[in-house]
């Protein structure tokens, strides 16, 4: 286990150069004069050359690359064109409100998911089984972005259930500590706020969980199936286990390994996803700050951002797969 | 499309791989009886014609309207209504049916074409090529996929042939590793060995034996792979960073009518029920095909 | 009235904690929710309920930077409003001088000397005292290039208003003299007629000169003034937040304790917003969407006064464009009345000149080209374009009072430019990269417009078709020496009737050359909550805040 969890990490580094190696390239990349294409072919020479002082393009590109390289392991993001702030100390809360949106969504999809394909697999060939998986069909073919307008026009604007954008009131906002809202609003031990914060989770946490959800879903089932079919299972049943306690007990016990997998993974395209989601539904996070940087054409905080978002996805995997290795014992021979 | 393909293709596998019934026929038959699958084929059979025959179903053109016409409800004259210049939504959606299906089809060969090669280079001659190769999909399948397909687009400006290159790029990988575990694993089957033993090429070997043996995973990795590259190539329209106006992307038709949703609905509803339809159609063929063709690939 | 202020103010001095119950009060009166969500505030809706202290400001776009003197749009500047002040003020709902720092003023018989005598006793937000020294500190900061506080990037406005910096051959201002702490002379070159219109716009808001020596670049996130609200938080991409002045000159005001601007891009979703409640004022009202709000009887709908315009811009500098047959073409070639009633409805009408009628020297007497495709093929034929061009057609990412959907517009132009063989291809950026390119003369054909800030026609005319404002406003890149004559002419003029004898020669040879193409003057819907009371909108585009208060 230990060797593989080293193993693991040692191929951790190349992909980490290389994802640096490719964010790196999205300024230097751009084909001919980066700073010219920035500002334009009319700018005066004088802010060209400023500009290209300022995102260091006057040296060679290696030697760039390895100054970009140690700027970013000793913590430093690079500043942004159009906020004139550190990245650095500009990107923690956009990261916790994405976080948070992220793993909300996650539990939905578990939750909903892993449910759903329990019962499709139990009540199989089932009308609730043939729904089900109709649903999971279509939510696996739903581009997030149209899904979410649809909730926003639906359930906001024209059922006002639920509010369309952001993550708080704007009336009565809350006290940042962490940048969790939900565990911000806990520790104020202000639980309207709190409420408040879940019903602005809850249209782009399902906007952004479908797609795991249905994904999450569809391998519970098939996992469950095979699981249901072999023979201790069929004794369990024959010993008289009720079935509610045989299909969540020993069942899903033995179909989680493939779901883990899934989720994992999920979880990394969740961030992902985040940028489309966040864009509709004004949600400060990550994803709108990378938009935001696209539109302004903020060259280093679309860097960065890319790259912040990369190496989570790249933590994620890796913790996945440790895990995966210490509940499946025959990963170690692969 | 479907006809065609697997039985002609039957005969080379059964002279190489030397079944003696054709896995191509069988996977027919089982596709056949997959009502799923046959839906699928229907969707997509459905968009394609439309897409060709585009000019035909409307009078009208996609990028002219009359402001005056400007979020009409669907009628008999506007069959998906108009949108804030009064063009017609149906025509504008027809006509994104041959950009969508443009992207979806040819990013995927794109993918399939630079994956191919790379793999079959890495799967073949291995050592160092094998690694840098195989280190460079690890990296490219540590973003999350739109990541970096924004990231491209961003190097190279939005458009859609840059967003349609970029889906390609980011998708090289899958079918890479595809093609390079089959040929590590085909390395070792009798009829490649006997091959080189009688001192055939490696690009006849490649081009007679691996290449076909290769076809089943890849074209469902593919078909299920157009489904992911038309989402995707929404998602970057919807972004601004795809097709430009007064281009009928259907992501960039949503994103453009977003803010008239309460006065116009139609103007969202009809662009994306097509994006899902589209990809639930390729979705349910790749499924089929996968159960049919390569039932190992089932999970 | 002057209860309710009391009651005003007395609220004020309530705990923000009671404040903001009250506000969740409200928002669940307008907004049935379901039982379970509404548990934890119904306990507070028992307490008497205080008004309101707090708005929040819906709007499409964050501020770009707070210093008004080097960032002018008009989201960053209705925050700098709020916060800095000018020497001159404008009457609430027109362009009339009122006194604002400076309590009142002379001006010599010839036009050249300006005394000012300012307040006493007003304090910037830092505690640093308001003075003579204050305000000469900030004209030297921004006419002295040689001023260390002096940003290489200039000031726009500074430059177009006063003849460019010191030492330039049409520079006013001569020299700035501060005999005492609360005297104020301005010797100038040569008279400008707009002085003191031009005094009370808000890019010369006095800044404290404390704050600006200590980081003029900290300035930009964090303004220092001596206006009614203070600068406290910015969210970027979320909100601004501003609070209560307690020392501010002007007894009894503010009457709000708080400021949040949110920015909501979407028009739809902040709309929705104000409905449920979220937020208590909104612009970038679909002029579609004024019936659903005056149907709504918890909302009130406000007209700011046309005060501006929007055109389709050229740059002469690129051809075909040098050529007067193109432009033209252009200028028949579009239907100017169906846009503007497809895009704004009732609320514009379609522009003739690059000024608006509601301000003194508008030119009535020209008749407007109408859409006429086979005139514009002709004159396109003429100037040898007869196989049709191929032009890029710039269009604003953000909406703005004049062009209120910048890329929509575009594309329905684009719709009619294609009847007469121009074919353009839509080209899009950020808007701070937009206003910069379009100064320096990348464009072709391009969206834009201007919202007056003093009602004088100088801030239009002047602005935009003055040789030597190439660089700044005059991005047609217009260098025709009579017209340039005319409207310095027109600035060193005292006489009222001859200036708009001017104006109007100006507006003529403007329209038969075509430099550009005006499109439309609107007039602006504000939604807002129906208990929001005092608010009056401004015809220059922004206001600040101090009057308003809730019921």
């Amino acid at each position: 286990m230990l060797a593989y969890t080293v193993r693991r990490l040692i191929m951790l580094i190349p992909v980490l150069f290389g994802m640096s190696l490719i964010v790196f390239s999205i300024i230097h990349a751009i084909p001919g004069d980066p700073a010219l294409t920035i500002l334009g072919e009319k700018a005066s020479p004088q802010s060209v050359e400023e500009l290209r002082e300022n995102l260091g393009l006057n040296n060679p590109w290696y030697q760039q690359y390895f100054s970009y390289v140690k700027d970013v392991v000793t913590g430093d993001l690079g500043t942004s064109l159009l906020t004139k702030k550190e990245i650095s100390g500009e990107i923690g809360p956009y990261l916790a409100a994405t976080t948070e949106l992220a793993i909300f969504s996650l539990i939905f999809a578990l939750f909903v998911g892993i449910n759903a394909g329990i019962i499709s697999a139990w009540k199989q060939n089932s009308w609730f089984d043939y729904l089900c998986m109709l649903i999971a069909l279509i939510g696996v073919s739903m581009p997030v972005f149209w899904l979410g307008l649809m909730e926003q026009w639906l359930f906001a604007q024209e059922l006002k259930w639920l509010p369309s954008v952001g993550r708080d009131n704007a009336r009565d906002s809350v006290e940042a500590i962490t940048h969790f809202y939900l565990i911000d609003t806990i520790m104020a031990g202000r639980w309207d706020q709190f409420n408040d914060v879940v019903k602005h989770l809850i249209l782009p946490g399902i906007a952004l969980g479908t797609i795991p959800m249905a994904i999450i879903a569809r391998i519970t089932r098939s996992s469950m199936l095979e699981v249901m079919r072999s023979d201790y299972i069929r004794t369990a049943r024959a010993k008289g286990l009720g079935q509610f306690f045989v299909v969540y007990k020993h069942a899903l016990k033995n179909a989680m390994i493939p779901i883990i997998t899934i989720v994992g993974l999920q979880l990394g395209m969740l961030l992902g996803g985040a940028i489309l989601t966040e864009t509709i539904f004004g949600w400060p996070g990550i994803g709108s700050y990378i938009y935001t940087a696209i539109n302004n054409r903020d060259y280093p905080v679309i860097q960065s951002g890319i790259l912040v978002i990369a190496v989570i996805f790249v933590l994620i995997n890796l913790v996945v797969d440790l895990l995966y290795a210490y509940v499946d014992p025959r990963i170690k021979y692969r | 499309m479907g006809q065609i393909t697997p039985d002609t293709q039957a005969v080379v596998v059964q002279d190489h791989a030397g079944h003696a019934v054709s896995p191509w026929r069988d996977a027919w038959r089982t596709l056949r009886k997959n009502k799923m699958a046959i839906i699928g084929f229907c969707i997509i059979a459905f968009f394609i014609l439309v897409a060709v025959a585009a000019p035909l179903l409307t009078s009208f053109e996609y990028d002219q309207g009359e402001l005056k016409n400007k979020h009409l409800p669907p009628s008999a004259e506007f069959w998906f209504g108009t949108d804030y210049n009064g063009r017609d939504v149906f025509t504008r959606v027809v006509y994104g049916a041959q950009i969508s299906l443009w992207v979806g089809f040819f990013s995927v060969i794109g993918s399939i074409v630079m994956g191919t090669i790379l793999g079959l280079l890495a799967g073949f001659y291995g050592k160092w090529i094998d690694t840098l190769i195989s280190r460079i999909f690890d990296i490219m399948l540590a973003f999350p996929s739109i990541l970096l397909a924004i990231a491209i687009v961003s190097i190279f400006g939005p458009s859609l042939q840059n967003a349609l290159m970029a889906i390609a790029i980011i998708n090289v990988p899958t079918y890479g590793r595809l093609v390079r575990s089959r040929v590590l694993s085909l390395k070792e089957e009798e009829f490649v060995m006997a091959a080189r033993a009688v001192g055939m090429k490696n690009s006849r070997i490649i081009m007679q034996h691996i290449l076909p043996n290769s076809l089943a995973p890849i074209i469902v990795t593919g078909t299920l792979g157009i489904a992911t590259a038309i989402l995707e190539a929404a998602a970057l329209g919807f972004l601004g960073l795809g097709a430009q106006v007064p281009q009928p992307e259907w992501g960039k038709m949503l994103a453009d009518s977003r803010e008239y949703i309460q006065q116009a609905p139609w103007t969202v509803i009809f662009p994306g029920l097509s994006i899902v339809l589209t990809v639930l159609g390729f979705n349910l063929i790749g499924d089929g095909l996968r159960d049919a063709l390569d039932p190992r690939m089932k999970n | 009235m002057k209860k309710r202020k009391l009651a005003t103010a007395l609220s004020g001095v309530m705990a923000v904690s009671l404040a903001l119950a009250g506000c969740a009060g409200t928002e669940n009166a307008s907004n049935p929710k379901p039982a379970e969500g509404t548990k934890p505030t119904e306990v507070k809706k028992e307490e008497p309920k205080p008004a309101q202290t707090t708005i929040i400001v819906g709007r499409g776009g964050d501020s770009v930077g707070l210093d008004p003197a080097r960032i002018t749009d008009g989201e960053s500047s209705r925050v700098t409003e709020n916060v800095l002040e000018t020497l001159v003020a404008y009457e609430q709902d027109n362009t009339n001088i009122i006194p604002g720092l400076a309590e009142k003023w002379e001006i010599a018989p010839d036009g050249k000397t300006y005394t000012f005598t300012l307040r006493k006793g007003v304090k910037f937000h830092d505690g640093t005292e308001f003075n003579s020294e204050a305000v000469k500190f900030n004209f030297d900061r921004w006419m002295d290039k040689s001023n260390p506080y002096h940003d290489k990037e200039g000031y726009e406005y500074y430059n177009d208003m006063f003849g460019g910096y010191k030492g330039d051959p049409n520079h006013i201002i001569a020299s700035i003299e501060t005999p005492d702490p609360s005297t104020v002379i301005f010797k100038m070159n040569r008279p400008l007629a707009p002085f003191m219109q031009n005094l009370g716009m808000f890019p010369f808001a006095i800044a404290s000169p404390e704050a600006i020596k200590k980081d003029k670049d900290k300035f930009m996130e964090h303004p220092v003034g001596t206006g009614p609200f203070k600068f406290v938080e910015w969210k970027r991409n979320d909100s601004i937040t501003l609070e209560k002045n307690p020392d501010y000159w002007q007894q009894g005001l503010p009457k709000l304790e708080k400021i949040v601007f949110r920015s909501i891009p979407d028009n739809s979703a902040r709309l929705t917003a104000l409905t449920s409640g979220e937020i208590d004022i909104m612009d970038g009202l679909n002029p579609d969407d004024t019936q659903r709000v005056l149907d709504n009887k918890d909302l009130q709908l406000f007209k700011r006064p046309s005060m501006n315009a929007g055109w389709l811009g050229f740059n002469l500098e690129k051809k075909p464009l040098d050529n007067e047959k193109v432009r033209q073409a252009i200028a028949y070639a579009i239907d100017k009345p169906g846009l503007i009633k497809a895009f704004y409805g009732d609320f514009a009408v379609p522009a003739v000149n690059p000024m608006p009628s509601s301000i003194w020297g508008y030119n009535d007497s020209i008749k407007d080209r109408t859409q006429d495709i086979e005139k514009a093929k002709q004159l396109l034929a003429e100037a040898g374009h007869a196989n049709g061009l191929k032009l890029k057609f710039w269009a604003m990412p953000v909406p703005r009072p004049y062009i209120i959907n910048g890329q929509k517009m575009a594309e329905a132009m684009q719709q009619d430019l294609k009847k007469v063989g121009i074919e353009t291809e839509i080209v899009s950026m950020d808007w701070a990269t937009y206003l910069e390119k379009t100064r320096l003369g990348e464009q072709e054909l391009y969206l834009l417009g201007w919202t007056g800030d003093n009602g004088d026609p100088d801030n239009f005319l002047n602005n935009h078709f003055n040789k030597n404002n190439i660089g700044g406003s005059n991005r047609s890149f217009y260098k025709d020496e009579k017209v340039t004559d005319l409207l310095l002419k027109a600035q060193s003029e005292v006489d009222q009737a001859k200036r708009t004898e001017i104006y109007k020669e100006v507006q003529q040879i403007l329209f038969d050359q075509a430099i550009m193409l005006p499109l439309v003057h609107s007039t602006q819907p504000i939604a807002a909550s129906a208990k929001l009371k005092g608010y009056v909108p401004h015809p220059k585009g922004n206001e600040s805040l101090e009057h308003v208060y809730f019921e």
